[in-house]
């Protein structure tokens, strides 16, 4: 996991590096300027040499300006790697989640892959920035200063042995303890939040069954949970404090008693034990510093897994070797297919479906919510594999192509589809990079589009705002069709397209398909018979099984379940959707 | 993501953080302040003690060549008394800050929640719920870190200062004037380096929201980026976007890392000055400064800058988290919905000579308990679901009115149904029923009354609705069935499914009616999740029913038989249907057809289909003779 994160350091690695060895540097001077006071005040103040005052002032101040120096090269290389490493870790998901399938993106909700693209992100930053400061910087003090107090009186040093093996054994029950706690802690926390998510988003519901009380007290028991555990969790880490400074102060006394000893049996001067009590702090000081890191490696761990985890995520599709580059036609056959979404899960989405198209049919498909329609039209562009049988689109299996190729030929509207923010003729470019303003006006009118598009006050040029939520359904429609139109594909599948669409409106680009398209083949996945009745062939669907294939009027004498479609949608009229534009 | 405005008035805001947060911790407050106080005490004396340890004990000893270790050992018995105290104080403020920062923080998430689950609509309407969550995560995160480390940090560095302060200018006025001009040196820097910093961090957090909301859009429509082999031109944009983000990042860090160690050795800097200056005043006996005062003096400048930082630092902090106090002030201060209701539903049950008796048991009769406050009598009406609009306007702005003259009745037992195009304002329409929002001329009334004078939660009592977008509570199926009515027995919620017909897709899930759903029913198909809600309507028993595209995500072939399920529902009630699908509606009494927020055409089927206006039109997919 640690090293999936690392490899993403890539540019960044002079600066990770040259961070620390700065921090390091900065240590020198901050571990020697202690020494250099306990000059001043000996030699200098206490001797009562002006000239001594001067001259390690003055070293003072050079090892202060390389101490600041070093500092702030140290941070800056910090920020940078920090930020850099930030900035690969998105590219690279992100990079890695444009390669994903439909399988991989059904896999991660989108709210999901925004929390570790942003808030999971930034987590590691904060971490990274802070190890590459500190972690170096904390180990190393804690050597030098240890160093420096051997150097100046290796007997009473062993004081600070003592004492730092205790805090680093008492620190590490608590973060230990803690941690324990803090894990329960989280998950709380996250439950809490989904449940304000929940009433955020479904405030009319409560609101329309009046159950604010309800809520209330599901909340309440929901936060009173998350009190006792955080209370739990921080009642030990509150030991911290005082148990680093009952360290502290049992050095201080200790440092006293024997040092006291020391000057008098002129062992020692009194300027070295002043600085003895700076290293101590500094001691102290660094393991506090590496308990704070090991915590915080710790809770940046789940921030660190999720990312991982889209980083490791292998795209389930991937082109074969020699992939095909050209479509010859837009025949598309299924032999014997049984498609699963979970693989070995024994539910069959779809279940030996064997029937061939030829090039230039209309397919109309038709059937109950959830009978397969949808994943019967996603394995013609190979947005799903089969798992038994196989897909062939102009005469050859789908899994030889280029799947870019694939998908530029099959031209697919999304049942759920999405207009990107933009204006009209940038998204319908979406199509077709380079298609003039003409080609787009012409792709627009085949998908009836241009009546509304024209009615805009700025026309091809209006601002489509993220969603699409300044279009109506049945406009977001048309121009998604139009948009693959652009594609000039060989195969064009409307996944239920025109629902939002009026029934006049529908019915008119079919005609217009009929004329300007005839060549391509064309499946049209819909609710409405109107939509599909006019088509050479038409596949009703159920439970995922082929239940018939045939023209409409020979459906309607043969087939059960097409004729029950028809009497419920004569009788109740057809249907009724939004108007026109 | 939303703009990080400058707090207009931040000390406001953080006294009233403090109000909050003290208001039913007083006593332990004042402990926490007291042992801080004490801790921070002891610190300095720890501190001083080393010179006095040197000048008082060692030196004298060392002159003598040894001597009595006795007293050394009596003074240190007594220091280690002293630090004691400290560490005692130090546990119980520590401890007792666990208590009140988690109590404040249960507090105000119990506070935002009740007060968020009384704010009107409109609220959630005009606040992006991104927005709202934030409150609950990020700022009451900011306020976490204030209450429980920022606040007694500050209140610890400023009892230092003082305590140092003190000593320092009691020791010597010229050196204690030269560490204050030091002081004012550093915090100049600090305050030009800060606003560098502050400048970056606004700018890192624009561009985070600019690459936040490039993500979502995106990864929303990554399917479509798929099928259209979008990939490469979305990465293309992303790394732009990308590459500014880190930039302002790496800026706006760096300038909060160099503030450190250019602190530290300003620090550093004052010390040499001090012990130069002061060298020269004592060998020169310059004033009272003697070396032993000296000595002293430099270890207090030592500790005089270092709680200044941290105050600095603090306070930025503090001023950061006041931009989260703010919004979470911001959400606690909306305005709720109001009120002035005073009719309520109760129990009732008839009396053999026709009049309406209030009961305490559930008898399937409701009546409207309508006090009269001038001759202080109390009628009963009885609940029929007779809902009469009268020449109703209404805008969701005061100068946008999107709905005009709105004339409508619809007796007991009646299905009206709403057709029209999308922003007609046929969800508006029943939005105004239930009083989700209130209208801004004319009149409605339900069962001749005035809807205002009705007690908002007793007349959505009265109200069951299916909403075009369904959502579901974290929970098992039952949960969210008896979502509708909480004393509902199993019995009446599994037979509120058949109803629904959603009782086969139920049985076929794998714990049955015990299935937890998460994530808004995220495991159920939009059809499956729409037979839920109906189920869940159903289940409530409102002599009123409003239904909004609820049928719109099942197939035809489901729908007829949800149709047949829901006729029994209706059977008897007034019901309001809004739906695309003729087979929804063509059996309604009344169907009227809106158009940009007026209702244009009214009459059963046959009688719109004979007009051969804008229904006929939408129906047929001809124009009739009215034309368009």
């Amino acid at each position: 996991m640690i090293k999936t994160i690392l490899k993403q350091v890539r540019q960044y690695k002079k600066a990770s590096l040259l961070s620390p060895l700065f921090a390091a540097l900065e240590v020198v001077m901050e571990v020697l300027i202690p020494y250099i006071t306990a000059q001043i005040i000996d030699q200098g103040i206490e001797g009562g040499d002006i000239n001594k005052v001067y001259f390690y002032g003055i070293c003072m101040v050079v090892m202060a300006m390389f101490s600041l120096t070093f500092g702030v090269l140290a941070g800056k290389y910090a920020a940078n790697a920090s930020s850099g490493l930030a900035c690969n870790l998105r590219e690279s998901m992100y990079e890695n989640i444009q390669r994903f399938s439909f399988a991989n993106i059904d896999k991660y909700s989108t709210a999901g892959l925004i929390t570790r693209m942003t808030t999971d992100v930034t987590n590691i930053q904060n971490a990274y920035q802070m190890i590459i400061r500190i972690a170096v910087r904390a180990p190393f003090m804690l050597v030098s200063s240890m160093i420096m107090c051997f150097f100046i009186q290796h007997r009473l040093s062993m004081v600070f042995v003592v004492a730092i093996f205790f805090l680093a054994m008492i620190l590490m029950l608590i973060v230990q303890m803690a941690m324990k706690v803090f894990d329960k802690v989280f998950k709380k926390y996250d439950g809490l939040n989904a449940s304000v998510q929940e009433n955020v988003s479904a405030i009319r519901v409560v609101k329309a069954y009046v159950r604010e009380d309800h809520e209330n007290e599901k909340f309440g028991k929901a936060s009173g949970e998350l009190y006792d555990l955080s209370v739990k969790a921080e009642s030990i880490v509150a030991f911290n404090n005082p148990v680093m400074m009952l360290t502290i102060y049992g050095c201080i006394i200790a440092l006293s008693w024997f040092g006291a000893h020391f000057v008098v049996n002129g062992e020692m001067t009194t300027g070295e034990l002043t600085s003895m009590f700076s290293y101590i702090m500094s001691i102290l000081m660094s393991l506090m510093m590496l308990s704070m890191i090991f915590v915080m490696l710790t809770m940046s761990a789940a921030s660190a897994k999720r990312i991982t985890e889209v980083l490791t995520e292998e795209p389930s599709l991937t082109n074969g070797a020699n992939p095909l580059k050209t479509v010859a036609n837009g025949d598309i056959d299924f032999n014997h297919v049984s498609f699963s979404y979970r693989e070995g899960s024994g539910e069959e989405t779809l279940k030996d479906i064997d029937l061939h198209i030829k090039s230039g049919e209309t397919i109309g498909i038709i059937g109950g919510t959830g009978c397969g329609k949808s994943s019967f039209a996603n394995l013609v562009s190979r947005l799903y594999d089969v798992q038994k049988g196989s897909v062939f689109v102009g005469g050859r299996d789908v899994r030889d192509y280029d799947m870019e190729v694939l998908r530029n030929q099959v031209a697919v509207v999304l049942q759920k589809n999405v207009l990107f923010s933009g204006t009209i003729l940038e998204n319908l470019r979406w199509g077709k990079e380079d298609a003039s303003e003409e080609e787009c006006m012409e792709a627009c009118r085949q998908a009836c589009a241009d009546e509304f598009i024209t009615r805009f006050p700025k026309q091809y040029d209006t601002y489509i705002e993220q969603g699409g939520n300044n279009v109506s359904g049945g406009q977001k429609q048309r121009l998604c069709i139009a948009r693959a139109l652009l594609k000039n594909p060989k195969i064009l599948i409307l996944d239920d397209s025109t629902s939002a669409v009026d029934t006049a409106t529908d019915a008119k680009i079919r005609k217009t398909f009929k004329e300007t398209i005839p060549g391509i083949t064309k499946l049209i996945i819909a609710q409405r018979i109107s939509s599909v009745q006019d088509a050479d062939r038409i596949l009703v669907l159920e439970n995922g099984e082929v239940n018939g294939f045939d023209t409409h009027e020979n459906l309607l004498k043969t087939n059960a379940i097409y004729q029950e479609i028809y009497e419920v949608q004569t009788k109740g009229g057809g249907d009724f959707d939004e108007q026109a534009g | 993501m939303k703009e990080r405005k400058r707090v207009e008035n931040p000390m406001k805001v953080l006294s009233r953080v403090i109000k909050y947060m003290t208001v039913n911790y007083k006593f332990s407050f004042l402990v926490v302040v007291v042992c801080i106080i004490t801790a921070a005490i002891a610190n300095l004396v720890g501190i001083t003690f080393m010179q006095t340890l040197i000048d008082d004990y060692i030196l004298p000893m060392a002159q003598n060549g040894g001597g009595d270790f006795s007293a050394l050992a009596e003074a240190l018995l007594r220091m280690a008394a002293i630090f004691l105290v400290g560490i005692v104080c130090s546990y119980v403020y520590n401890r007792i800050m666990v208590n009140v920062g988690q109590g404040t923080l249960k507090r105000l998430r119990d506070d935002l929640f009740v007060h968020m689950e009384k704010l009107p609509i409109k609220y959630f309407d005009t606040n992006a719920h991104g927005d709202i969550m934030s409150v609950y995560t990020n700022d009451v995160d900011t306020l976490r870190q204030l209450i429980s480390m920022s606040i007694p940090q500050t209140i610890n560095s400023c009892v230092s200062v003082v305590c140092v302060f003190t000593g320092m200018i009691t020791t010597n006025v010229p050196l204690t004037i030269l560490s204050l001009a030091m002081v004012g040196v550093m915090l100049f820097t600090m305050s030009k380096i800060g606003g560098k910093s502050g400048m970056y961090f606004g700018r890192q957090q624009k561009d985070l929201g600019t690459v936040n909301g490039f993500i979502e859009e995106m990864i929303g429509g990554q399917k479509v980026i798929k099928v259209f082999c979008h990939e490469e031109q979305s990465i293309e944009a992303f790394k732009k976007l990308n590459d500014e983000l880190r930039i302002s990042a790496d800026n706006a860090n760096k300038y909060a890392n160099i503030m450190m160690p250019i602190n530290a050795n300003i620090g550093n800097i004052s010390y040499v000055l001090c012990a130069i200056a002061g060298g020269l005043l004592a060998l020169n006996h310059v004033g009272t400064l003697t070396l032993g005062g000296l000595v002293a003096f430099l270890t207090l400048n030592k500790s005089f800058t270092q709680p200044i930082t941290q105050i600095s630092q603090q306070l930025n902090a503090i001023v950061m988290a006041m931009a989260g106090a703010q919004r979470v002030f911001a959400l606690m201060d909306a305005e709720v919905e109001v009120d002035n209701g005073y009719v309520e539903l109760v129990n009732a049950k008839e009396l053999p000579d026709g009049t309406l008796e209030e009961t305490k048991e559930r008898t399937g009769i409701w009546a409207w308990k309508h006090p009269h406050q001038a001759q202080g009598t109390v009628t009963y009406t009885k609940l029929q679901g007779d809902v009469v609009f009268d020449d109703v306007d209404f805008g969701y702005h005061e100068d946008k009115i999107v709905l005009h003259g709105v004339k409508l009745f619809a007796t007991p037992g009646q299905k009206i149904a709403f057709v029209g195009s999308t922003g007609a304002g046929k969800t508006t329409i029943t939005n105004l029923i239930n009083r989700f929002y209130d209208i801004q001329d004319g009149k409605i009334r339900y069962d001749g009354i005035n809807i205002n004078k009705i007690k908002k939660d007793d007349l959505r009592h009265s109200l069951g609705m299916v909403l075009q977008d369904t959502h579901l509570f974290t929970g098992t199926v039952m949960d969210n069935i008896r979502y509708g009515r909480l004393d509902a027995t199993d019995e009446e919620c599994i037979a509120a499914a058949k109803l629904a017909n959603a009782h086969s897709f139920i049985k076929r899930l794998p714990d049955g009616y015990q299935t937890v759903l998460t994530g808004d029913g995220g495991n159920l198909s939009q059809g499956q999740r729409q037979l839920l809600s109906i189920a869940r309507a159903a289940v409530a028993d409102p002599p009123v029913l409003i239904l909004d595209e609820a049928t719109s995500s099942i197939d035809t072939r489901t729908e007829s038989l949800v149709q047949q399920g829901m006729d029994r529902l209706m059977n008897g009630r007034t019901t309001f249907v809004i739906a695309h699908r003729l087979s929804t509606i063509r059996n309604a009494d009344c169907i009227m057809v809106l158009e940009q927020g007026r209702i244009i055409e009214r009459g059963n089927h046959e009688q719109l289909i004979s007009e051969q206006g804008k229904y006929y039109q939408l129906y047929t997919g001809k124009t009739g003779k009215a034309g368009n």
